[in-house]
């Protein structure tokens, strides 16, 4: 896998979100601790809401618009509710976050 | 006889020197650039501390260079190393040939290049010089530490041990987060502030200032000056490479060794603090004897191999019990047993993958520690043992109990409440005494009236002890993450001065690592309506209308209200908005219920911008997002209307002037009407003010929502200034006792109209409160828009990064 940096980890609150554009979408980058981030999709798959501006817990992230859960791991909701979203890899090296390739959309472009 | 060279004699090469006169065969000479042979370097801070003396720690005597014949070069600094012709060279330059070369050159401590760095009096935490510099300032004087890691934290505590007064300065937002998460670093931070170190998180330091030459004290970023004597920077180490580097070897982080600890050059071998390892660089010892253990194997012609394992930590305080293994960041796939007693002041936690314990880490009560490090290295199955691994070793092989049952069972004499040393006999006796509710047994006995924690233990006593008699209370906890309910969480947070949202998850039991986002909020807003000063207000912690100020839409947009005083704007502001309208193509603009104008979807990006221009023409935030104040109605009053009796707009004026701002448990609207025409509606508002010819009626709890309710009589008052003093009171008592969305009209009905206004009634209670929402505003009255329009701020705004832009270069 090739991996593109997408910036600084102190970009991103602790416990907070950034997104970042790609041909693919939207894709919400999660810092659950202090050196450590996910990348899913920005897009609740409920209502679109926004994911990455939701509130972090664990390794999970609430929707801000009507309160999905969902398991930044396995990108399931949690709870009652059903869905899922899409989930991608992602790493911190030396201070800096690298997410999966992929996601430059090279099929799309 | 061949010839070996082992440059520096810190404790990896002392472990060397050890083995390769053992097996014999060289001739071994020894350079340090310290003036000293081998000492435990780890042993410095009980020397500092005075636990211990230098002489106690030198493990390597020069009686014992003797003995094995190791030629000493100490106070001398290799300079250079020539691989071609196999010599290096010292002081007076002459070469010094070898066979085999061994850089132990060890690391270099981190300075931050702060403006004045260079002073006389600022110091690293590496050396004997460095600790003797500490062990001379006399009591009563200050120094200032950089870094809260683990050296930072010995060098303070050694430096308070003498006397000293101490402050350390950590950037990030918990002590040695490296080895420490949240809730460790937290009750390490406790217990330090306990003992008199002033300890500040979170904080960045700007300049070392000086005078005469010598260090005078550290400012902050803040602008805030911190005095001292001597200043220890202790933010960390740095491979040291230069002198390899120079000699052409390979070099990255650091020197590059393969698993015989051999550099890019056949014959010279590194160890210790300045090697780079399969992309690892070492700061503990375990790993330095291993990888000389491993190069005198090499060095006499034997198989072996250096393997990285895991290590542990402990920090070397007197008194604070703490310990680390292995890795405990969260990652996919790993899972987290949490365990906290708050009474006792333990917390563990370990963490799993694929059945296997990976990282433990624990406060208060370390015993364990050797037995998880051990599950840990040896990568056991645990999956048998998982419910009850938490607990040890010795509660292994015993059968899961059943909570209930376990409680029913437990002896007499088995303690309940820790914090109140309640036992279960005390408590079942009260409850036969007559004391069958919660509150009963805690009004007789003081069980579970402290944290807390143990309230769901004295339930289950009472439904053991009385059968059918008792019902198990409705309250409602906040949420999955904890038992207790708002109010309980609201009087520990205020009654155990819980000032940070760790101590909260710490003290109170919390079963999650930092909460959900039912209950952070609410935290969140409670520690900073009890300690506006020592709270740090959290972004993270608050839903995204309040942390973009401004209100998400449906489609992801969001609107923005700039405030209007008291319903009052001018020519210009409205000019302000409607080109702010052009320019970032609103397409809605709405006049609000509360007499404001909305500009409804507008992109998130856009916001510090759209705030910028607004803010240059004098408008502030409205605060339409906020649980705060939001508005304050009015009508014309006495200026312009027949009937007015008062001057009903400037008194909604000033009180929106004094009350913006504020965080409140829910939002507050409020109205102040010129007559009892009520024109500005004040009937139904969270506090409504109707002017008559006498003076002023205030009411409050009124409602115009999912509930209409009309306001209920607060006070009559004769003058504006009593009618500004009763509101500000009445809010701030809102803020100090209501529960987190609750609006005002459900939070009377809880504690009752009377008890509200006997409390604003009592003149003193009534200063009191108007007093503390005067602190409270010092810190929180301030325009959240203004804040974010400059460049750092505006930034988080927009996306992180736009890999559509790359992708098409």
């Amino acid at each position: 896998m090739s991996w593109i940096d997408v910036g600084a980890l102190d970009d991103i609150p602790l416990r907070g979100a950034r997104k970042v554009k790609t041909k693919l979408g939207c894709v919400a980058i999660f810092r659950t601790d202090e050196e450590t981030v996910f990348a899913t999709t920005n897009t609740c798959p409920h209502k679109g809401g926004p994911l990455a501006e939701g509130i972090v817990h664990d390794r999970k992230v609430t929707c801000p618009l009507h309160n999905w859960v969902f398991d930044l791991e396995t990108g399931e909701a949690l709870g009652a509710d059903e869905g899922r979203i899409e989930t991608f890899a992602a790493k911190v090296e030396a201070g800096r976050i690298l997410i999966d390739a992929a996601l430059l959309g090279q099929k799309a472009a | 006889m061949q010839n070996l060279v082992i440059i520096g004699a810190g404790m990896a090469a002392g472990r060397l020197v050890e083995h390769v006169t053992e097996a014999g065969g060289w001739n071994v000479t020894l350079f340090n650039a310290e003036p000293r042979g081998t000492y435990d370097r780890i042993m410095l801070s009980p020397v500092l501390a005075g636990d211990k003396t230098y002489d106690e720690i030198v493990t390597h005597t020069p009686a014992f260079y003797e003995e094995r014949g190791v030629a000493c070069r100490f106070g001398e600094r290799v300079t250079a190393i020539d691989r071609a012709a196999k010599t290096v060279a010292g002081r007076d330059g002459t070469p010094l040939p070898y066979d085999k070369l061994v850089i132990a050159t060890g690391s270099n401590p981190f300075i931050i290049p702060l403006p004045g760095h260079d002073l006389d009096g600022v110091i690293a935490y590496r050396d004997l010089e460095d600790t003797e510099r500490m062990m001379a300032l006399a009591p009563g004087q200050k120094a200032v530490v950089i870094g809260g890691g683990l050296l930072g934290l010995e060098a303070a505590a050694g430096m308070h041990a003498r006397g000293v007064d101490v402050t350390v300065v950590h950037l990030m937002g918990h002590l040695m987060e490296r080895q420490l998460d949240e809730a460790a670093g937290y009750l390490l931070r406790k217990e330090l502030v306990g003992r008199g170190i002033n300890v500040m998180v979170s904080t960045n330091s700007q300049e070392i200032l000086g005078e005469g030459g010598h260090v005078r004290a550290l400012k902050l970023e803040n602008g805030t000056e911190l005095p001292c004597d001597l200043l220890v920077m202790a933010v960390g180490i740095r491979p040291a490479t230069a002198l390899a580097a120079e000699a052409g070897l390979a070099t990255g982080r650091g020197i590059h060794v393969d698993d015989q600890m051999i550099t890019s050059d056949a014959d010279v071998l590194a160890i210790g603090e300045c090697v780079e390892h399969d992309g690892e660089i070492f700061g503990l010892v375990a790993p330095l004897y291993e990888q000389a253990k491993v190069a005198a194997a090499t060095l006499a012609g034997a198989e072996a191999a250096f393997v990285n394992r895991e290590t542990a930590t402990k920090l070397k305080v007197t008194g604070c019990d703490l310990f680390s293994a292995g890795d405990f960041a969260e990652a996919e796939g790993r899972e987290d047993i949490v365990f906290r007693d708050p009474g006792r002041g333990i917390y563990k936690r370990l963490v799993l993958e694929d059945n296997r314990l990976i990282g433990a880490v624990m406060y208060g009560d370390t015993a364990d520690g050797g037995w998880f490090h051990g599950l840990i290295k040896d990568r056991t199955d645990i999956s048998e043992m998982r419910e009850t691994l938490i607990f040890g070793p010795a509660f292994q092989g015993g059968d899961v109990l059943d909570p209930m049952a376990a409680v029913a069972a437990l002896p007499a004499d088995a303690e309940i409440c820790g914090c109140n040393g309640v036992c279960k006999g005390r408590i079942v006796e009260a409850i036969e005494g007559g004391a069958d509710t919660l509150e009963g047994v805690r009004a007789e006995t003081k069980a579970s009236g402290s944290c807390g924690t143990c309230t769901g233990l004295v339930e289950q006593l009472l439904a053991a002890t009385l059968g059918d008699a008792f019902e198990m209370p409705a309250a409602q906890p906040i949420c999955g993450c904890t038992d207790l309910t708002h109010e309980d969480v609201r009087r520990l947070i205020k009654s155990k001065e819980l000032k940070s949202q760790a101590a909260v998850w710490q003290e109170l039991g919390w079963t999650t690592p930092n909460g959900c986002h039912v209950c952070r909020p609410a935290v969140n807003y409670y520690l900073l309506a009890d300690w506006p000063v020592e709270y740090q207000d959290d972004p993270q912690s608050r839903f995204v209308n309040e942390r973009k100020h401004a209100n998400i839409q449906k489609d992801g947009t969001f609107s923005v209200v700039p405030r209007m005083w008291g319903g009052i704007t001018t020519a210009g502001e409205l000019r302000a908005i409607a080109d702010a309208a052009d320019k970032y193509n609103v397409p809605t603009v709405k006049v609000t219920g509360g007499q404001r104008i909305d500009l409804l979807g507008v992109r998130g990006e856009d916001l510090p911008a759209i705030w910028a221009d607004l803010g240059k023409a004098g408008l502030v935030s409205g605060h339409a997002y906020a649980k705060g104040l939001r508005t304050v109605k009015t009508c014309v009053g006495t200026d312009h209307c027949r009937f007015g009796t008062q001057d009903s707009t400037g008194l909604g004026v000033k009180l929106e002037k004094a009350l913006w701002g504020s965080w409140t448990p829910h939002k507050v609207k409020m109205a102040v009407s010129g007559c009892p025409r009520n024109c500005a509606e004040a009937t139904c508002k969270d506090v409504g003010i109707v002017c008559v010819d006498s003076g002023y009626e205030i009411g409050v709890g009124g409602a115009a929502g999912m509930d209409l309710k009309e306001i209920q009589p607060l006070a009559k008052v004769a003058t504006e200034d009593e009618a500004m003093t009763h509101v500000i009171a009445f809010v701030q008592l809102y803020r100090e006792n209501a529960k987190y969305l609750d609006r005002p009209y459900k939070w009377i009905a809880k504690v009752g109209m009377d008890w509200v206004r006997a409390r604003i009634a009592d003149e003193g209670e009534r200063q009191r409160l108007v007093d503390a929402f005067a602190l409270s505003q010092s810190i929180y009255q301030k325009d959240p828009w203004a804040e974010r329009a400059d460049d750092r701020t505006a930034r988080a705004f927009a996306p992180l990064a736009d890999l559509t832009l790359e992708a098409a270069e």
